[in-house]
C-alpha cells in the first residue's frame, strides 16, 4: 500500500511542521514600512542578544482583537507579543484578554533613573498597554495641485470650490465625523457631546454628504498615498508615516496639512494565557524594546513619535536619508499647533450605533 | 425445471435459497459502497459541516447575558418594565453580587460588548461599574449604582437586560433584517440605521446584472462552440478554459491594472482622443467594475453548461423548419432557444449561486457601492466582532443559496455537473 | 453555421460576419485581461500602465525586475514555499478519499445516495465567506486555527468535490462487465480495483487531483482567516499586495500563474483526449 505509506508521511510531515519549535516567538503587527522599522530597531538587536531566540512575524494586527479572542475561546494562544493601538488594547484588556503590566517591575527606567511610569507619563492607558509610538490621522495634499494658496485649515477638505477634486477619507466613521463637525462650526471640545445625541450624526453626515460625490474611500493605510502618487486625489488622510515615506522617500510633490491631526497611540500587549516560560520571555522582549534606547532607534526608520519622553531627545536622524527626524513627528510643537484627541470611550460606547448608521448612509 | 407444481424455492448449487442470496449479495454491495463512501462522508462532516453548524449556532446563542449575571436575571423576571418604575433594591443587590463575581474573571466587559450591540453605552456602563464594584460598601445599592454611573437609572438599559436575559434570541436575526424590539413589539430600525435589507438587495441585484451579462456574453460563445468542427471548436474552448484555469486574484488584479483611471483602458482612451485626460472614466471602486470583473471571472461557468446542452441538440430539426419555409430567426427562436432552455437554466442557476456569496473580487474593485452581503460578514467576523450578526446574516445567504442549489439539482441534477 | 453556404442572401452573409466579430470580441474580453499582464509585468518602473518606452518597443522599457523582486523578496519566497507545501499534501488527501467515495457512489445501490451526494458537494456550493468563517471559529476551538493542518484540512475538504465529480464523469461510461469478468475469474476485490477500475479511472483521477490542487492553490478567503504567517499563500500576499502596498511584484506572480495554469491546462486536455480514446468514445 504504496499510496498509504505515502499519506502517512504526509500527515506526520503536517504534524512535525505545526508543532513550533520551543525558541520561536511570534510577534504580530502591521506589516509594511511599520514591521520593517521594528524589525530594524527592536527585533534584530534583540535575536543578536539572545541567539537561541527565533523572531517570526506575523502581520495580523489588524485583525488581531477577532483573532484573540477567538485563540481565547479555545484556549490556545499563539501569539507571544503584538502590537496595537490603543483603543484595541483597551478592549483586550477590559476582555481580560492580554496580560496586566507592572510598569515598575516590567518596564525599563529611563537612563536618568526615572520611572517608567513617569517617562510613558499619562500615556498609559491602559494597564495592559506599553505605549511604542505615538502616531496621527492627518492628511497630505499634492502640492501642485492646489494653486497658489496652500491649504493650512482642516476644512479645506470640506470646501470644493476653492480646492475641486477628489479626496480620500478612511472608510469609517471614525475621525471623519470628527472634522466634519469641527467643520460644521462646533467647538472643539463640545465635538463629543454633539456626536453623541442623533441630532448631532445626522449633522455630520450632513457635512460630509456635501463631499460625498468627490471622495475616494479607503480601507488600508497605503491606499492615500498610492492614491496621491498616482493624482487620482487632490487631497487624502491616512497615518502621517506613510505621508513621510511618500514625500520624503519617493519624492512626490506632496505636503502635509498637520492641522486637526488625530493623535493616536500604538504599543504592546502581551496575550493572556501564555505558559510561565513563554510568557517569562515575551515580557523579557518588551523590556528591551520599550526602552528609551529602543523606542528613538525606531525613528529612525519611519516618522512616530517615541512614547517615552525620555527618548525625545535622542531622535536622530533618518537612517537611510540623513535628514533631521524631529520637524517630521506630529509631536513636533510646529506640527502640533491645533491637535484633536481622540476619545476612547465615547468610540467603545457609540461605534457600533454610528457605524451602522454611517454604512447605511455610505451604501446609498 | 420439469417439475412446473414445484413451489420449492430456487436453490443456489451451495444449498442457499437464491432469494437469500441475492439478498445478501445486495447487503455486502451496500456495505461496501458505504464502507468506500465513509472516510470521505466522516471527513467532510467533521472538517466542514460541523465547523459551519457550530458557527450557524451563534446566531441565536446567547447564553453570556444569563452566564454573567444569573441572580440578576432572576430577580428581574418579576420586574414589569411597562409600569415604568426601575427595579427594586433587591435586584441591584443581585447585580452587586453577580458583577462582584463577574469583575474577578473580566467577563462583565465582555456582557457590556455584546449588550452594546442591543444599546449605545451599554459598553462604557459595565466598564466603569466594574471599576466602582469593590469599592462599594453593603447595603444600599441602588443609590450606589446610581452614583457610580447615571444610567444605572435608565430604564431602557434594564429592559434590554432583561429582555437579553434568555439563552436564545432572535435579536440577532431580528438586527440582520433591519428590525428590533424594543419592547413593545418588532419594529423596523429608524430608517438611517437600515443597512442589510439594503444589502441584500443589492446583492441580488448584482448577481441578476452579474447572471444577465453572463448569459448575454456566454450564449453566442457556446452556440458557435457547438456548431463548428470539432477540431475548431476545441481549440476555441481553450480559450474559454484559460481563464477558468487561471487564479481569481490573478483576474481581478489584471482588471483593477486596466479599469483604473490611470488604468490601460483610460490611457488608451486618452491616447485616441475619445475622452479628454480630466474626463477619465470611472469604472473602478463601484458596481460598473464588481460587474465587469465578477461577469469575466463567471462567464466559463455559464458558457460549460450552455455548451454541453447545446451539443446535444440535434441540427435536423433546425433543417426541417427552415425546409418548411422558416427564416433563420424564426428556426433559431421557435426551434433550437426552446431546446436550448435547459442550458440556460443550468448555467444561469450555477453563475447566480456563485456570485451571491462572492467575497475577494467585491472587496477588491467594489468601493462602497459594489459590495455585497459577503463583505459585510467578513467586517463583523475581524473588525467590529459582532459574530453573532455576522452568523445571523450568514445563515440567511446560506438559505438563499440552498433554495438555488434545490433548484438546481431538480433542474440539472447534481450528478451531471460539468467541469471542463 | 460551419461554413455559408453559396446560396446565401446577402443578409445572411452580413449576420454570418457580424456573428463571427461578436464572438471574437466575447473571445478578446475573455483573454485579454489575462494575457495585458504579461507584456506589464516586464515594466522597468513600477507603473501599473504601459509606458511610453514600452510602446516603443525600446528595450530600456522593459526589465526583470518584478521577477527578480519575486524572487529575492523574503515575503514572496514565503507565500510561494507555503503554497507549494500546502497544495499537494491538501490535492493528496483530497484525492485518496474522494477517488475511493467517487467509486462507492457509483455502485448500483447505495442507500441516501442524493443526500450523500449533497454534503458531499457542499464544499463547492457554500459560500466561501460562511465556510471560511465555520472553519475560523471550529478549528480554533481545537488547536487547528493557524497551523499547517487545519489549512491543509480544509483545503482537502474545499477540493473533494472535484474529485468526486471528474472521478464519477469517468466511471458513468465505465463497463460493469469488466469488474465482474476479473471477479468471476477469481479476482479478489481489491486485485480487480487496481489491476482493472483503476487503470480505467485514472484520467479522471487526475484531472480531479488538478482540480483540487487549483482549488487550493488558487485559494485565499479560508486561509485569510484559518491561516497564521507561517501559512500565508501566494494568493494571500497577492490579496494584501493589491489591498495594501501596492507592489507591481504582483504582476510578476500573476504571469507566472498563468503560465502554471495553461500548463495544467493542457495537462488535461491531454487526459480528456487520452480518456475518450481508452474508452472507445472517439472524438466525432
Amino acid at each position: 500500500m504504496k499510496i498509504k505509506s505515502v499519506v502517512l508521511a504526509a500527515v506526520g510531515l503536517a504534524f512535525a511542521s505545526s508543532v513550533s519549535f520551543a525558541d520561536d516567538m511570534t510577534i504580530v503587527s502591521w506589516g509594511g514600512a511599520y514591521s520593517s522599522s521594528q524589525n530594524n530597531a527592536y527585533h534584530k538587536p534583540y535575536m543578536a542578544k539572545n541567539p537561541d531566540v527565533n523572531i517570526i512575524n506575523d502581520e495580523s494586527s489588524a485583525e488581531a482583537v477577532a483573532k484573540l479572542r477567538a485563540m481565547n475561546e479555545a484556549g490556545n494562544v499563539t501569539w507571544d507579543v503584538v502590537d496595537v493601538v490603543a483603543s484595541d488594547a483597551i478592549r483586550l484588556c477590559d476582555e481580560g484578554l492580554a496580560e496586566v503590566i507592572d510598569p515598575t517591575k516590567d518596564l525599563a527606567a529611563a537612563p536618568d533613573g526615572t520611572s517608567a511610569a513617569d517617562d510613558f507619563g499619562e500615556l498609559l492607558v491602559s494597564e495592559c498597554f506599553i505605549p511604542q509610538i505615538v502616531y496621527s490621522t492627518t492628511f497630505g495634499y499634492r502640492t501642485d495641485k492646489v494653486g497658489d494658496t496652500p491649504p493650512t485649515d482642516i476644512c479645506a477638505v470640506f470646501d470644493l470650490e476653492k480646492y475641486p477634486g477628489k479626496r480620500s477619507l478612511e472608510k469609517r466613521p471614525i475621525n471623519n465625523m470628527e472634522w466634519a463637525l469641527l467643520c460644521d462650526g462646533v467647538a472643539k471640545d463640545k465635538v463629543y457631546d454633539v456626536l453623541g445625541t442623533d441630532a448631532g450624526v445626522k449633522q455630520a453626515l450632513a457635512k460630509l454628504g456635501t463631499i460625498k460625490d468627490s471622495v475616494v474611500w479607503w480601507s488600508a493605510g497605503a491606499e492615500t498615498p498610492q492614491l496621491l502618487a498616482d493624482g487620482e486625489v487632490v487631497m487624502g488622510s491616512t497615518y502621517n508615516g506613510r505621508l513621510f515615506a511618500l514625500i520624503e522617500e519617493q519624492k512626490q510633490p506632496v505636503a502635509m496639512l498637520w492641522d486637526a491631526q488625530v493623535f493616536d497611540l500604538d504599543g504592546w500587549i502581551i496575550p493572556k494565557g501564555l505558559p510561565a516560560d513563554r510568557l517569562a520571555r515575551a515580557k523579557d522582549y518588551i523590556m528591551f524594546a520599550t526602552d528609551t534606547q529602543r523606542l528613538a532607534d525606531q525613528a529612525k526608520y519611519i516618522s512616530y513619535g517615541p512614547a517615552r519622553a525620555s527618548s525625545a531627545p535622542l531622535v536622530g536622524k533618518h537612517e537611510a536619508l540623513g535628514i533631521e527626524m524631529a520637524p517630521h513627528m506630529p509631536t513636533d510643537p510646529n506640527n502640533a499647533k491645533n491637535t484633536f484627541l481622540y476619545n476612547y470611550e465615547f468610540w467603545a460606547d457609540n461605534r457600533d450605533d454610528i457605524d451602522a448608521k454611517f454604512q447605511a448612509w455610505l451604501g446609498k | 425445471m420439469s417439475d412446473a407444481g414445484s413451489n420449492a424455492p430456487v436453490l443456489t448449487n451451495d444449498g442457499v435459497p437464491l432469494k437469500v442470496s441475492l439478498q445478501r449479495a445486495l447487503r455486502r454491495e451496500k456495505l461496501r459502497a458505504f464502507l468506500l463512501i465513509a472516510p470521505l462522508l466522516i471527513f467532510i462532516l467533521i472538517t466542514f459541516v460541523l465547523p459551519i453548524a457550530d458557527m450557524l449556532f451563534r446566531s441565536v446563542e446567547n447564553g453570556i447575558v444569563a452566564d454573567t449575571i444569573p441572580q440578576t436575571i432572576k430577580s428581574l423576571s418579576d420586574w414589569d418594565p411597562s409600569t415604568g418604575e426601575l427595579p427594586g433594591e433587591p435586584t441591584y443587590a443581585a447585580l452587586h453580587a453577580d458583577l462582584s463575581v463577574a469583575v474577578k474573571s473580566k467577563t462583565h466587559t465582555r456582557l457590556g460588548s455584546r449588550l452594546n450591540y442591543e444599546i449605545s453605552g451599554a459598553s462604557s456602563l459595565f466598564r466603569k461599574t466594574g471599576r466602582r464594584i469593590k469599592k462599594m460598601d453593603e447595603g444600599n445599592y441602588k443609590e450606589q449604582f446610581l452614583k457610580a454611573d447615571k444610567k444605572w437609572g435608565d430604564i431602557a438599559y434594564w429592559r434590554v437586560i432583561r429582555q437579553f436575559g434568555a439563552r436564545y434570541t432572535a435579536g440577532y436575526f431580528l438586527n440582520a433584517v433591519d428590525a428590533e424590539n424594543t419592547g413593545d413589539g418588532v419594529q423596523f430600525r429608524p430608517e438611517d440605521e437600515q443597512i442589510y435589507l439594503f444589502l441584500f438587495g443589492r446583492t441580488m441585484f448584482l448577481s441578476v446584472s452579474i447572471t444577465v451579462s453572463c448569459l448575454l456574453l456566454g450564449y453566442p460563445i457556446a452556440f458557435l462552440l457547438a456548431n463548428i468542427k470539432v477540431r475548431t471548436s476545441n481549440l476555441l474552448m481553450i480559450l474559454v478554459l484559460l481563464p477558468f484555469w487561471t487564479s481569481l486574484l490573478v483576474r481581478t488584479s489584471a482588471w483593477k491594472v486596466l479599469l483604473q483611471q490611470q488604468g490601460v483602458i483610460n490611457d488608451f482612451l486618452v491616447w485616441t482622443g475619445l475622452i479628454s485626460d480630466a474626463g477619465r472614466l470611472v469604472m473602478i471602486n463601484n458596481q460598473t467594475g464588481t460587474i465587469i470583473a465578477m461577469t469575466h471571472i463567471l462567464l466559463p461557468f455559464m458558457i460549460l453548461p450552455l455548451f454541453s446542452v447545446m451539443k446535444t441538440i440535434s441540427p435536423s430539426y433546425v433543417r426541417a423548419a427552415k425546409s418548411m419555409g422558416a427564416n433563420d430567426w424564426t428556426a433559431f427562436w421557435r426551434i433550437y432557444f426552446p431546446q436550448s432552455i435547459p442550458g440556460i437554466g443550468a448555467g444561469a442557476i450555477l453563475v447566480f449561486i456563485l456570485s451571491i456569496g462572492f467575497y475577494i473580487t467585491p472587496e477588491l474593485v467594489g468601493g462602497t457601492s459594489g459590495i455585497f452581503i459577503s463583505n459585510r460578514i467578513a467586517y463583523h467576523i475581524s473588525s467590529s466582532l459582532n459574530w453573532g450578526l455576522a452568523a445571523a446574516l450568514g445563515v440567511m445567504l446560506l438559505a438563499m443559496v440552498m433554495v438555488l442549489f434545490y433548484v438546481y439539482d431538480k433542474i440539472v441534477g447534481i450528478d451531471n455537473v460539468k467541469l471542463g | 453555421m460551419a461554413a455559408l453556404p453559396p446560396y446565401a442572401s446577402p443578409a445572411q452573409r452580413t449576420w454570418h460576419y457580424t456573428f463571427r466579430i461578436i464572438c471574437g470580441l466575447i473571445f478578446f474580453f475573455l483573454i485579454f485581461p489575462i494575457m495585458v499582464i504579461v507584456p506589464l509585468s516586464f515594466n522597468s518602473l513600477p507603473f501599473f500602465t504601459f509606458t511610453p518606452e514600452m510602446l516603443r518597443l525600446d528595450p530600456a522599457g522593459y526589465s526583470l525586475i518584478n521577477y527578480k523582486d519575486f524572487f529575492t523578496n523574503p515575503d514572496w519566497n514565503n507565500a510561494l514555499r507555503n503554497s507549494v507545501t500546502i497544495a499537494p499534501v491538501a490535492t493528496l488527501l483530497a484525492t485518496s478519499i474522494g477517488t475511493l467515495a467517487a467509486i462507492g457512489l457509483s455502485q448500483s445501490h447505495v442507500p441516501f445516495r442524493s443526500a450523500i451526494m449533497a454534503i458531499l458537494i457542499s464544499p463547492m456550493i457554500v459560500p466561501l465567506i460562511i465556510s471560511a468563517a465555520g472553519m475560523y471559529f471550529f478549528y480554533s476551538r481545537i488547536g487547528l486555527q493557524g497551523t499547517y493542518l487545519g489549512v491543509v484540512l480544509a483545503h482537502a475538504a474545499l477540493g473533494t468535490p472535484f474529485v468526486i465529480i471528474t472521478v464519477t464523469a469517468t466511471l458513468v461510461g465505465f463497463d460493469r462487465s469488466l469488474t465482474r469478468a476479473a471477479a468471476s475469474m477469481g479476482a479478489n476485490p481489491v486485485t480487480t480495483f487496481f489491476k482493472v477500475q483503476l487503470p480505467l479511472i485514472v484520467p479522471g483521477v487526475i484531472s480531479g487531483a488538478l482540480f483540487a490542487f487549483i482549488t487550493s492553490f488558487d485559494e485565499v478567503v479560508v486561509v485569510l482567516f484559518l491561516g497564521s504567517a507561517g501559512q500565508k499563500t501566494l494568493p494571500w500576499q497577492m490579496f494584501t499586495g493589491l489591498r495594501e502596498q501596492i507592489s507591481p511584484t504582483i504582476l510578476a506572480v500573476a504571469t507566472l500563474m498563468v503560465a502554471i495554469s495553461i500548463a495544467l491546462l493542457t495537462t488535461l486536455e491531454f487526459l480528456r483526449r487520452r480518456s475518450e480514446r481508452l474508452r472507445g468514445l472517439t472524438p466525432a
